[in-house]
């Protein structure tokens, strides 16, 4: 369970990895975000909850720069409210797409070696091996094709890859999902231990409330494009009107 | 017997080519599923530029292949920097116009250029046979040819499996979003996927007109481009190693089934888009290509 101190209260702005104010974005025609206000503090973990179609994924997208967007964005301090998805990952900010996000084709070790794209030093292998010791499963099947692995070992991969170019944000966009309860449980107890050990912090999208608050600092709950209610993640646990909402209880 | 035998050396000849300019396609087909019509007019356009350099500048004729493998890799770039890149990559339709087009444009320029004449091209490969077997030969033109292929595959699989900008490629071919979410930039991706095709291509068209028994001239790969388009539909589209298999393959059924079949040679254009139907209606992935399924 998180510390019950919420960083926010206490962050001065250059604390802040990701501070994002007015965020507007959308498909096409189709306007998701009518004005998105959030933050994200240094080694915190935050949760974006909220039902289909709430935009999480597309809060996430315009973050990373994979949808046009309005509004201002800024990473540590500096601007980034137009930086296209490929410059983000140089300046830290690693992404797992909803629905894993690997490249299928290629074997699960060649999936590593193109997460650390945007690296020049001798340490990738290293890390590879870094990666395969904490998943061992990904090491047994380094030459498997990614597309041949199940969902969770897939999601395995993808978080590694995210990792793999060394972020100091990383950005998942619902990791859970349509994966078996157990497989959830030990990816987020790992996305937890993650953030201790590298200090790398975490925005998360997720449907499911209990698991993803249980790791999280603070919450932030979106409700057709705008923020509905927000706060630390022991709070938003014992909300009733969250509970009901979002947590089935 | 000595009959079938020299038309299996013919066969895997004109194969080598078809393999080739097969490749060429594969190697854009894998990243962006477009098939480039106007690859075999690239090709054809470096026959002509390789003949300049060889017959104007002195340069020795490989040096000249080399050369024009250079050009039309740079050309091509251009070309997917300011006539593919700028369209929707997801939209085939104007891009298949845009690269018939392309087709039509660069065959009517090199007619412009250099007239519609057929010219002889310097051999590139020994004259004369390596192995003789009562009056069946496999000359070194036939061995030359396959020997490019090797050279050929052997670079493309050390390009794209132990180079960073193969990696690129190949994860760009994978997953476009993906892609670039680890920092890679798609188009000048691709636009390395189009020059190294052009190079491919090329040098097929130099190794095909280098034979004693043909000319270059600005049709030469109209039919060429077809035989190479079923030669890499027959391989799976997204193999090289398919391509080549592919190729060799339709050359085979050009120089042995068609005699033997008694087919009119005018009908041996069919015969390959007969192969290519039979693919697509048996094995619509081809030998070696990859099935579209997807695990959700």
């Amino acid at each position: 369970m998180s510390d019950t101190n919420t960083p926010s209260d206490t962050t001065t702005p250059t604390d802040l990895v990701l501070d994002v104010k007015g965020l507007e974005g959308g498909y096409g025609q189709i306007q998701v975000l009518h004005g998105l206000d959030f933050h994200v503090a240094d080694g915190e973990i935050v949760v974006i909850l909220g039902a289909n179609g709430a935009g999480k994924t597309t809060t996430l997208r315009a973050v990373s720069g994979m949808i046009p967007r309005t509004g201002s964005v800024k990473l540590r301090g500096d601007d980034i409210s137009n930086a296209k998805a490929p410059d983000l990952v140089r300046q830290g900010v690693a992404h797992v797409p909803q629905g894993r996000g690997t490249l299928p084709e290629l074997s699960v070790e060649d999936n590593l070696r193109v997460g650390a794209y945007i690296r020049d030093d001798n340490e990738i292998d290293a890390d590879i091996d870094q990666w395969f010791d904490v998943y061992p499963v990904l090491r047994e099947r380094k030459n498997q094709r990614a597309g041949s692995l199940s969902g969770g070992e897939q999601q395995m991969l993808a978080v590694s890859r995210a990792l793999m170019s060394r972020p100091s944000l990383l950005l998942l966009d619902e990791p859970s999902l349509g994966l078996a309860p157990i497989i959830v449980a030990e990816l987020f107890e790992r996305f937890a231990e993650i953030n201790k050990e590298t200090g790398t912090t975490m925005l998360v999208v997720e449907q499911n409330a209990q698991l993803a608050l249980g790791i999280g600092d603070r919450g932030y709950v979106l409700e057709s494009g705008e923020i509905f209610t927000e706060g630390p993640a022991d709070e938003l646990i014992n909300d009733d009107a969250i509970r009901k909402a979002y947590l089935g209880v | 017997m000595e009959l079938f035998l020299n038309r299996i050396s013919d066969g895997l000849s004109n194969g080598a080519t078809y393999a080739l300019i097969a490749m060429a396609l594969v190697m854009i087909f894998k990243a962006t599923t477009l098939i480039n019509f106007a690859q075999g007019e690239f090709a054809m356009f470096g026959g002509f530029i390789a003949l300049v350099l060889a017959t104007e500048q002195g340069i020795p004729m490989w040096g000249a292949v080399f050369g024009s493998m250079v050009i039309t890799a740079v050309c091509a770039a251009g070309i997917e920097r300011t006539l593919i890149r700028p369209f929707d990559p997801s939209d085939h339709l104007p891009l298949v116009i845009i690269t018939l087009g392309l087709f039509l444009g660069i065959n009517a320029l090199a007619g412009i250029i250099w007239r519609f004449d057929p010219r002889a091209f310097p051999e590139l490969f020994p004259s004369g046979n390596a192995l003789t077997y009562g009056t069946a030969t496999l000359s070194w033109y036939t061995v030359g040819t396959l020997v490019t292929i090797a050279v050929v595959s052997g670079g493309l699989t050390l390009l794209l499996n132990k180079t960073k900008i193969g990696l690129a490629f190949r994860a760009v071919s994978s997953n476009l979003e993906s892609s670039e979410l680890v920092g890679i930039k798609v188009g000048p991706t691709l636009q390395f996927g189009w020059a190294i095709a052009a190079a491919v291509g090329t040098l097929g068209v130099c190794v095909f007109v280098a034979s004693p028994f043909r000319q270059l001239e600005p049709n030469v790969m109209v039919t060429g481009l077809i035989f190479a388009v079923s030669a890499a539909a027959l391989g799976g589209l997204d193999s090289l190693g398919g391509a080549i298999v592919g190729g060799l393959a339709i050359g085979l059924v050009q120089s042995i089934a068609v005699p033997y079949l008694g087919i009119p040679s005018e009908l041996s254009l069919l015969a390959a888009v007969v192969v290519l139907m039979l693919v697509l209606l048996f094995k619509p992935s081809g030998l070696f290509g990859t099935p579209q399924v997807e695990r959700v």
